[in-house]
């Protein structure tokens, strides 16, 4: 297959931020995670777990808790006392209500949908009525003396569970009065404590208050007399997050020392209808403070400070060994961050806040594989670029000939040029960018580095030139009547004839950007797009779904080709069909049109489309060279699949040119080394 | 229930040409490989369940093998002895016995001892004995002679006792009988004379023994066709002396008193033997399966081709010579229950482990009966449960308990056992005991106990399906139930356990010794003797630590007395019986604060006993360098160091009062302080450790960048 000289990348200093809140939508099957910087991300739990969504964070949106409503609709509220609804088809933020409270720490939508309950730093708890495009302020109920930490409604709505510093109050919804007032022990370990804070709260159907407390306990309430009934000591440190099923007949809870404890309502005896709630498993997928937990029909999910997102599967809810019987952890978004100039060699990397330009070493050695070359130059920091504002960056872009970056947040575009005198870089901001060009979800250059691309939420997709210094707006394609769903990927052919651009769901438009009309639609499929491509001269159109089926379909003949109608006649190998991350990049040879590039966080895969298929009875990842077999055999045994997993994770990887490959890895050892330390446990003596 | 199998032959070469049949059939270190010595020149391997030979191995014409060729468990390697004095040793890839190694000794051999756990023990035919490996070394060295001149060893056995081998020989001298016992962790060895009662005149034909933790029981079958016991103290209260010991009637005729060929006898268990031999004067050879404890014969087969009057068993195969070939009968014995010795018993249930589901599902007993079949549709990878909403058997059962005798219940539920275990079984099982319990309350005479025993052994009761049972045990003071229930539940309440603690603590010995209880364990502390011991490492000066500086003054004027104090203390303080009823509690889950009130109410000597117990185990413990105990399943050290807290936490103000365990405290102090210093330290090296951890990331992290050479294949 060749042998390749590989940059070898680990200096990406990327930290994923810290889970905060968790939100799990039964109706749609999807699941809403919000990050400490703000950062809310959209999970398709029915299409592999695949992150179709995104909305970019805040520098001053700390969100504290996030909730879906009737109609799959997504509010946030955070410390910045604005109560957030989110716009999940144009992807940007639909409007922010300030609830005049200070920050908000709490907030639970009534089990109709039809309200929302917010609790503030000042103590009050607001209600909203959601209204068909707005939330409402409707009034307040009691105000209490400390910050409310925590909500549930009672599942009938007529009451309210609120916790907060020391108690639990129990809130009449329709006098807005507190009924009851619940005081926690503030002992911990026979120790006193300064103060109990109640992290968590359930209101079941028959009146059990559940709380989670920073003492470590998990107790249960009669909300009608207001009395302790039962007491977990279940961790030495903070519990900090709970979630019920839906049937209430289980629930979970997280603890800052990492570990998840399942909850079961079991029968006492049998045939007795008495049922008590049994400690029933715990879990420690993570190292640090658990700060979300869902409770899905099928699985735990919990989410914290350690950053990746673990999706624990019930195994004896779980009907057929697939997916959803592995346990998941999602640690990398699933889109990229980084992109490349295969002319100069640079890789430029998206932060949060800033973006940094890196060109890569160079050697003049060769050597034999699994060989580390020396290095005749090593890689250097070029730039390093800070956005203006609060906003994160949504997404960036180097041309290929390196001379231009773009990028947006979510509020203004940038593009800046860059000019080369032997190793003195000097950047130019374009100014005066044209008012359409304000938000950007994606953004990309075309190969000769003329024309830029971008999409815009709302559907439209802006065509560029790119003159020296400047620009001029040749065209935009205004989406579909009658849809706005905003585009997410894009991809231009090399020739820069075509651009194709997909969105979440509905199939992939294909441009012809001569004519500037739109050339065709690729049929839509039943799962999201996670990544895109054109080949070169064929100019076909590779695309991977999040279900790790990939097609090719020719644009100039607007059908699939002969080889994607084949491998969906036989079907990917099992193995394939089981990778548990999504393919983020898709690249090809220039000089071997056959071959296509493609990895997930875990392999990378050239697919040699002249070679024959593997069946699920071959071996498809062999990570062994062959051994001195004849070449008969060797080219018997060989299919279209060539696999490594030398690196990973891997977030990017492309082809500089023939024999040059760059790899971007990001070793989780690194993110864990700059997180917090976590609660030490001390494992001698007591 | 016993039982002998359909038996089979093993084929080769005809065996039994010489004069005395076989020379002997010994296990090899494989299992299911057996060492068959022919009397004349041949050794052969045979794997039984292949029954084939593996291997064969011939000495050369003209010498003679004269003693069982046995196993080396420790090496693999095989020894025989030809022509009375030759040792040969030779391994699985040897062909030629003439070829390997050989050694040649100063006195005649008796017979070659394998036993698993040791080296291969050398019998002299005086009475000397010798490890394999100290006359290897010296092949040449003087043998002392033990036995007087004319005395003979009609028959030789060996036992593991407490990881130690016990060797018994057996001499005859003018018609007496004298048993050897040489022990060899204390090298002492110990004659007895066998009275013989008043069948003076009678031939003892054949022997047989078997061993429990204090006696060894010594089998013999007389030429009056009847099997005599001889109980041999292991422990022999004066080595020095010649003892005299008596032996009882067993079992009466099992075989005709003037057998013309030899008859042999085996035990098979505690309960059970195998006689060969023919019944009546006038019939063909039998080989008979007996109860001793009902004295019945179990099961008979006949042997029409004639015996050598020998009779081997391992594992559970009896090896014979049957005509002219070995003849393997597997053997096979179930729990023996009364219903089972009455022969009405036909299938009882094997009381192996219960097979584990995979994963706990805590949803089964809410999914069966009350949820409707929705959920269990909905729940395809569960396993299909057969609904129905009480198995009949069960429902029959219980209609038993309300009205018959104990006995009667007995078999009943023994029948229940055996029928394969339905998905809800715990559950019914834990009727059945309230049922059982039911009738107790309302009759007290009725206690079931067997039943309830047999219910609490099939590992799926637990304390909240039947929590009657442990308070009726505690009623009735039945030690043997609650060191059961102990064992196997897993939800005992904190005031339970303690109740048991308190039982266990104030019962006298003497109903102690009565009770039949589980000892796996306590093994025996006394003969650890310090062989193993560590060195006291008092002397080695710590990273900033010196333990003898860390004590105080009073204490080192004290170090004397402890020291004596700690020789005291390494004879256990307790009976055996009561150690493994406190290790059961020690095993026992409990969660400290429900605990410590309870632990209060405990009398103050009881308590002292207790800890002087815990600080027995904890020496003990420290004797060897894992720091764990010797048995099947002793406590950890970790659980005597909570239960020692907790007992000085609930009762410190107590115990502080009382003068002799002022002694016990004062050790107690010192081990704590040194555990808090080990501790310590240890937290100091995981510090290190993660630097250290560090340092190599950090290490590694410098590789930020590289080219490297990827070539796919």
């Amino acid at each position: 297959m060749g042998e390749f000289k590989v940059h070898r990348v680990r200096f990406f200093n990327y930290v994923p931020s810290g889970i905060r809140c968790v939100a799990y939508n039964n109706q749609s099957n999807r699941l809403a995670v919000s990050r400490t910087d703000g950062t809310v991300e959209i999970y398709n739990l029915s299409a592999n777990y695949f992150q179709e969504k995104f909305f970019p964070g805040h520098e001053s949106r700390a969100t504290e808790a996030l909730c879906w409503a009737k109609g799959q609709r997504l509010f946030s509220a955070g410390l910045n006392g604005e109560i957030i609804e989110y716009d999940l088809q144009a992807l940007n933020i639909k409007y922010a209500v300030d609830a005049f409270g200070g920050p908000i720490w709490s907030m639970a939508i009534s089990p109709h949908g039809s309200q929302l309950l917010v609790g503030c730093e000042d103590g009050s708890l607001k209600l909203f009525q959601i209204t068909l495009d707005k939330i409402q302020f409707e009034r307040n109920f009691d105000r209490q003396k400390s910050r409310i930490l925590s909500l549930s409604w009672h599942p009938s709505g007529t009451h309210v569970a609120a916790g907060s510093i020391d108690y639990i109050s129990v809130f009449d919804v329709k006098s807005g009065s507190a009924v009851h007032k619940m005081l926690v022990d503030r002992q911990y370990m026979s120790v006193s404590k300064r103060k109990c804070i109640i992290w968590g709260v359930a209101f079941l159907s028959d009146g059990t208050v559940i709380s989670v407390d920073s003492a470590g306990k998990v107790q249960f309430w009669d909300s009608a007399t207001g009395t302790l009934v039962k007491n977990h000591l279940i961790a030495n440190a903070d519990v900090q997050s709970i979630a019920v099923s839906d049937q209430e007949d289980s629930f979970v809870v997280g603890t800052a020392e990492g570990t998840v404890f399942h909850f079961q309502l079991v029968s006492v005896t049998s045939n007795s209808s008495e049922k008590q709630w049994v400690r029933t498993k715990p879990f420690q997928h993570h190292t640090h403070d658990v700060r979300a937990v869902a409770h899905s029909p099928t699985a735990l999910i919990s989410g914290g400070t350690d950053t990746h997102l673990v999706i624990r599967p019930l195994m004896e809810k779980v009907e057929v060994k697939n997916y959803d019987a592995a346990l998941r952890k999602i640690t990398f978004p699933h889109r990229r961050l980084i992109s490349c100039s295969k002319k100069r060699q640079l890789l430029l990397f998206q932060f949060a806040h800033h973006l940094e330009l890196w060109r890569l070493g160079s050697t003049v050695a060769t050597g034999k594989n699994g060989d580390t070359l020396p290095l005749s130059k090593d890689a250097d920091h070029l730039l390093h670029l800070k956005t203006k504002g609060p906003e994160n960056i949504i997404c960036s872009c180097i041309s290929p000939c390196g001379s231009w970056i773009a990028y947006s947040t979510t509020s203004r575009f940038f593009l800046y040029r860059l000019n080369y005198e032997h190793d003195n870089i000097s950047l130019q901001r374009v100014s005066k960018m044209p008012a359409f060009l304000r938000s950007a979800l994606q953004i990309l250059f075309s190969e000769d580095s003329t024309k830029l691309f971008v999409a815009s939420n709302q559907g439209s997709l802006h065509v560029i030139r790119l003159l020296e210094g400047s620009f001029k707006h040749l065209h935009t394609f205004q989406p579909q009547s009658g849809t706005v769903e905003s585009m997410c990927l894009l991809a231009v052919s090399p020739d820069g004839n075509w651009l194709a651009a997909s969105g979440t769901s509905a199939g992939v438009h294909v441009y012809n950007i001569k004519h500037l009309k739109l050339h065709c639609t690729v049929p839509s499929y039943n799962f999201p797009v996670t990544a895109l491509a054109i080949a070169p001269n064929t100019n076909n159109l590779v695309i991977a779904h999040s279900d790790q089926q990939v097609f090719e379909y020719s644009i100039p003949d607007k059908q699939y080709t002969e080889w994607s109608r084949t491998i969906q006649k036989q079907g990917f190998h099992y193995l394939w069909l089981q990778r548990d991350t999504p393919i983020t990049h898709i690249s090809f040879h220039p000089k071997r049109p056959m071959h296509i590039l493609l990895h997930d966080a875990y392999m990378f895969c050239i697919i040699d489309k002249s070679l024959p298929l593997p069946n699920d009875k071959t071996l498809l990842y062999n990570p062994l060279p062959p051994t001195n077999e004849s070449d008969v055999i060797r080219r018997r045994t060989a299919h279209a699949f060539k696999i490594s997993k030398i690196y990973k994770p891997l977030l990017f990887m492309d082809l500089l040119d023939e024999r040059t490959l760059v790899a971007v890895e990001r070793p989780l050892d690194d993110i864990i080394a700059q997180l917090p330390p976590p609660i030490k446990k001390k494992k001698f003596g007591t | 229930m016993a039982a002998l199998e359909e038996g089979f032959t093993l084929s080769g070469v005809p065996l039994g040409a010489g004069p005395h049949g076989l020379l002997g059939v010994e296990q090899s270190d494989k299992t299911d490989q057996f060492l068959v010595t022919d009397g004349g020149r041949t050794v052969i391997l045979y794997k039984v369940s292949d029954q084939k030979p593996l291997g064969s191995w011939s000495v050369k014409q003209g010498q003679i093998i004269t003693c069982p060729a046995v196993c080396n468990f420790q090496t693999g390697e095989y020894i025989v002895v030809h022509d009375n004095k030759v040792l040969r040793i030779w391994s699985n890839e040897d062909v030629n016995l003439d070829k390997v190694f050989k050694a040649t000794l100063s006195a005649e051999i008796n017979r070659i001892h394998s036993i698993q756990g040791t080296e291969p023990l050398v019998l002299f035919k005086k009475g000397a004995v010798r490890g394999l490996e100290a006359l290897l070394a010296e092949p040449q060295q003087k043998i002392e002679t033990v036995i007087s001149d004319e005395e003979v060893i009609k028959w030789t056995k060996i036992f593991m006792v407490f990881r130690h081998p016990v060797l018994i020989f057996i001499t005859e001298k003018h018609g007496n009988y004298f048993a050897y016992i040489q022990m060899f962790n204390s090298r002492t060895l110990s004659k007895y004379t066998l009275l013989l009662g008043q069948e003076e005149k009678s031939v003892i034909q054949s022997f047989s023994a078997s061993v429990d933790q204090k006696f060894i029981s010594l089998m013999s079958l007389s030429s009056d066709g009847c099997i005599y016991e001889t109980l041999i103290p292991i422990h022999p209260s004066d080595p020095e002396k010649n003892q005299r010991v008596v032996r009882s009637l067993l079992l009466k005729t099992v075989v005709s008193g003037n057998a013309r060929n030899g008859v042999a006898l085996t035990v098979l268990d505690q309960d059970h033997l195998a006689v060969l031999g023919p019944p009546l004067p006038a019939s063909k050879e039998c080989l008979s399966i007996w109860n001793t404890k009902f004295q019945t014969l179990q099961t008979s087969k006949e042997l029409p081709q004639g015996t050598s009057g020998q009779l081997w068993y391992y594992g559970e195969n009896l090896f014979m010579l049957h005509g002219k070939f070995l003849t393997v009968v597997p053997y096979k014995c179930e729990v023996s229950s009364l219903a089972g010795a009455l022969g009405k018993l036909k299938h009882s249930q094997d009381p192996g482990p219960q097979t584990v589901p995979h994963f706990v599902n805590w949803e089964t007993s809410q999914g069966y009966g009350l949820q409707s079949s929705e959920h269990s549709k909905r729940i395809l990878r569960r396993r299909k449960i057969e609904v129905s909403v009480q198995p009949p058997a069960s429902k029959q059962l219980l209609s038993t308990i309300k009205k018959d005798s104990e006995k009667h219940i007995e078999v009943e539920l023994c029948k229940f056992l055996a029928i394969k275990q339905t998905p809800d079984f715990h559950t019914v099982i834990g009727d059945i005991v309230l049922e059982l319990l039911g009738r107790h309350k309302a009759e007290p005479s009725f206690y079931p106990r067997n039943s309830l025993m047999q219910l609490v052994q099939t590992h799926v009761l637990s304390y909240s399906l039947c929590p009657g049972l442990m308070e009726v045990a505690l009623e009735k003071a039945d030690v043997q139930m609650l060191q059961l229930c102990l064992q196997q539940f897993p939800d005992i309440p904190e005031s339970v356990t303690c109740a048991c603690l308190k039982i266990f603590l104030s019962i006298n010995d003497d109903s102690l010794q009565e009770a039949e209880i589980n000892m796996e364990s306590v093994s025996d502390y006394s003969d650890s003797v310090q062989e193993e011991k560590m060195e006291e490492q008092t002397e080695i000066l710590h990273n900033g630590f010196s333990p003898e500086e860390n004590c105080d003054n009073c204490d080192r004027e004290l170090n004397e007395k402890s020291r004596a104090a700690a020789e005291e203390t390494t004879s256990c303080p307790v009976i055996p019986k009561r150690a493994a009823l406190l290790n059961a509690i020690l095993h026992s889950a409990y969660s400290e604060m429900f605990l410590l009130p309870h632990l209060k109410d405990i009398p103050a000597q009881h308590v002292t006993l207790f800890l002087q117990y815990l600080y027995f185990l904890y020496l003990k413990c420290s004797e060897n360098a894992t720091m764990t105990l010797p048995g099947l399943h002793p406590p950890t050290l970790n659980q005597i160091m909570d239960w020692i807290c907790l007992l000085l936490d609930a009762n410190f103000t107590v115990v502080v009062m009382i003068p002799e365990a002022k002694r016990l405290l004062l050790s107690l102090y010192k081990f704590v302080k040194s555990q808090i210093c080990i501790c310590s330290e240890l937290n100091k090296i995981e510090v290190s450790f993660r630097e250290l951890q560090k340092l190599s990331q950090e290490k590694n992290n410098r590789e930020l960048y590289s080219i490297e050479v990827l070539e796919l294949f």
